[in-house]
């Protein structure tokens, strides 16, 4: 019979400590956590960082990823896009009774690989069992603390400047609503989940003039656009046909009747350039992937407006997105 | 073939551009302005979503119709829905936009947060699993839609009675194209002031003759000289039935044209018209919100399935709401204002709270005008 957490496991008390010890520890184990009482011991940082993050996905195993990874890579990444280099996370499960021990330590062995990618470690957590029904297979909640090493800032974006994108879009959303809807390709789909540290080092370390950095999560590349062209005051002119889309998502999209722009991205992000680091920047974000492009510019046209261009030179606003039935995709 | 072989080539840039320039130079022959009511949303959708209005030339205009089903739901309506939603071992299903238009008492959106199980479906026939998963439950369909979903909602229905499933009933809201498209042109006495229609011809939508095929807009080019071509949904089909409405007007030649041989034809779908007549009869009146009351313009079960029907079955209120006394929707959706003439458009009114039909769905001319803006 399959072994799965039982309540008992959240006691505090013998079970618990097994878990821990048979499954987390042996899977993410390091110096801090063994030396950890009620809390950890880090040390100094200079300029610290924090995030936090709750990952609540259904289905938790999907094309490209799975819950630990997403949730690592998820927290890592907003540091990554502060210009900060992720070094120590917390990790807190919030686990249904009944679920697979398996599965667990899938995760886990996820989690594990997605640190080493990172080169962070978790240094202290928590785990909790709750009644069947009470919460949906497995909840994970990630704080993250970072080195800053670059000071990214919307702040800094003008007028002219070049908007650039890391990869295709909308692969995760569509791939989470691909798998709900039961649609299946004939090539697979697979979710852009993945930690973007080490493009943004590389950045860094090319000394890129880099303006601001956005992962396109929920709300999608839509949404990371407007945010900027309203809080900036200042106009996102993109070219719809530089954008990359992948002919899946296409179809996704055309089946489900969605704009790829507000689909939920979890390894692509926006970058906004001096224009001339354009073409070097270019080149670093196609080195980590081809897909990459540059699609657009910052203009004061239409200030807190996003505009696509069409090939056929018409145009049209890009709006927030707004008032959509989403499920849980992160 | 591959999913992109169906859309590609009717988005392709070079094809646009060209019909483009060929409707500017059939339409400077013309000595007039010709105003094309797109009838459907979707088309609607189109024409702002690839800025088409931007490419045709200045004699040549749309006027966005009333063809989006959730835009025409009178409040009434949707008051129903809230109201079944929140009865005890309800599960009310409905199509997507539906759950966010709001009521008098708020939308099924808000129901959900108040508890109700609100879900939405892709397909009708998704309600037959969640009524074989909930034998406890009474499942409501909430049914929308043209005559392009209403096949689907019979379907159904002959699967219940075929599964003799017990807990299934449904709240029918399914309307008709030609009945309103006269209803613009052909005023009754009552309204005569008001109904000083600008429509010159029409783009039918595909779908609906997919299934009801193209002759029902005959008495169009016949009884009222316009026009009516049905065309696609794409760019490429949208711009296409255009040229083909302008060289109509040159030729002198009023006609009922298909743009969209992919799949219309003159009779449409005969088997899925036979379910449609099957279960469902014509009401004698029905409100669509901006254009009140319309004769046989909308379905309902036939008496022998009244069984089924929530509008037998529970005490709903009958009342008629009146539209916000600010909107100018019904203007909008006869062609005498564009959504921008409105003194609420995109202040008071706007998509996350709209006041008139035309801003509650991404269908409607007024959520199309504020989501993609009318840029030059």
């Amino acid at each position: 019979m399959q072994k799965v957490i039982t309540l008992s496991m959240g006691n505090g008390g013998l079970e618990n400590r097994e878990l821990l010890k048979k499954f987390v520890f042996r899977h993410l184990g390091n110096s801090f956590l063994k030396d950890a009482e009620d809390g950890t011991v880090l040390g100094e940082i200079e300029n610290l960082v924090f995030t936090t993050d709750s990952f609540t996905i259904n289905p938790i195993f999907f094309k490209g990823g799975d819950i630990g990874k997403l949730s690592v890579a998820g927290a890592c990444n907003d540091l990554a896009m502060m210009g900060s280099e992720p070094k120590f996370l917390s990790l807190s499960f919030i686990i249904e009774e009944g679920f697979s021990l398996r599965d667990f330590e899938r995760i886990l062995r996820s989690m594990k690989k997605e640190l080493s990618v990172n080169g962070a470690v978790v240094v202290t957590g928590d785990t909790k069992v709750v009644p069947k029904g009470a919460c949906d297979k497995i909840y994970i909640n990630v704080s993250a603390i970072g080195n800053r090493l670059a000071n990214f800032s919307q702040k800094n974006i003008k007028e002219g400047d070049k908007v650039l994108l890391s990869g295709d879009i909308a692969r995760h959303g569509a791939t989470i609503f691909a798998s709900r809807e039961g649609i299946e390709l004939e090539n697979e789909i697979e979710s852009d989940c993945r930690s973007l540290w080490p493009i943004v080092k590389a950045l860094i370390d090319e000394k890129i003039f880099v303006k601001a950095l956005r992962d396109a999560t929920r709300g999608g590349v839509a949404a990371v656009l407007n945010e900027w062209a309203k809080d900036e005051n200042l106009c996102f002119e993109i070219e719809e046909a530089k954008v990359n889309i992948s002919l899946e998502v296409k179809g996704i999209c055309e089946i489900l009747g969605f704009e790829p722009f507000v689909l939920a991205n979890e390894g692509t992000f926006v970058c906004v350039v001096d224009r001339k680091d354009e073409k070097r920047t270019l080149e670093i974000l196609k080195s980590f992937n081809e897909n990459a492009s540059i699609i657009g510019e910052v203009t004061k046209e239409y200030m807190g407006r996003v505009i696509l261009k069409t090939e056929w030179k018409t145009r049209r606003f890009l709006d927030m997105p707004s008032g959509e039935i989403l499920p849980r995709i992160c | 073939m591959e999913l992109k072989d169906l859309y590609e080539k009717f988005r392709d840039p070079k094809t646009i551009k060209a019909l483009a320039k060929e409707i500017e130079k059939e339409a400077s022959k013309l000595n007039r302005d010709i105003n094309i009511m797109e009838v459907c949303g979707g088309h609607t959708h189109t024409i702002m979503k690839y800025g088409l209005l931007q490419l045709l030339p200045k004699n040549i205009n749309f006027i966005h119709g009333p063809g989006c089903p959730v835009c025409i739901m009178p409040k009434e309506r949707i008051d129903h829905a809230y109201i079944l939603s929140l009865k005890e071992n309800v599960i009310l299903c409905t199509l997507g936009d539906m759950i966010k238009v709001p009521g008098s008492y708020g939308s099924l959106q808000n129901a959900r947060s108040r508890g109700a199980d609100v879900r939405f479906v892709y397909s009708p026939l998704d309600v037959l699993k969640i009524a074989k998963e909930n034998p406890n439950k009474k499942v409501i369909f909430f049914a929308i839609g043209f005559e392009t979903t209403t096949p689907m909602t019979a379907a159904l229905l002959q699967n219940v009675i075929n599964l003799n499933l017990k807990n299934v009933l449904f709240h029918i809201n399914h309307v008709t194209v030609p009945e309103v498209m006269r209803e613009l042109i052909d005023s009754r006495d009552e309204h005569i002031d008001s109904y000083n229609n600008q429509i010159d011809a029409f783009l039918g939508p595909s779908h609906v003759s997919v299934i009801a095929g193209s002759k029902i807009y005959e008495e169009f080019p016949q009884k009222y000289s316009r026009p009516v071509v049905v065309a696609g949904f794409e760019p490429v089909d949208v711009m296409e039935g255009v040229l083909m409405i302008v060289r109509q007007f040159l030729k002198e030649e009023i006609k009922v044209e298909i743009q969209y041989k992919r799949s219309v034809t003159r009779d449409g779908n005969k088997r899925a018209w036979e379910m449609i007549e099957r279960y469902f009869k014509k009401r004698d009146l029905f409100k669509w919100r901006g254009l009140g009351n319309i004769p046989k313009s909308a379905w309902q079960l036939k008496d022998e399935f009244e069984r089924f029907d929530t509008e037998k079955i529970y005490e709903l209120p009958k009342e008629e709401i009146e539209d916000h006394k600010l909107c100018i929707c019904g203007d909008i959706l006869r062609g005498m204002a564009k959504p921008t003439e409105c003194q609420v458009f995109g202040s008071a009114c706007t998509p996350s709270k709209p006041l008139g039909s035309c801003m509650v769905s991404s269908e409607g001319a007024c959520a199309a005008y504020y989501k993609y803006g009318n840029l030059i």
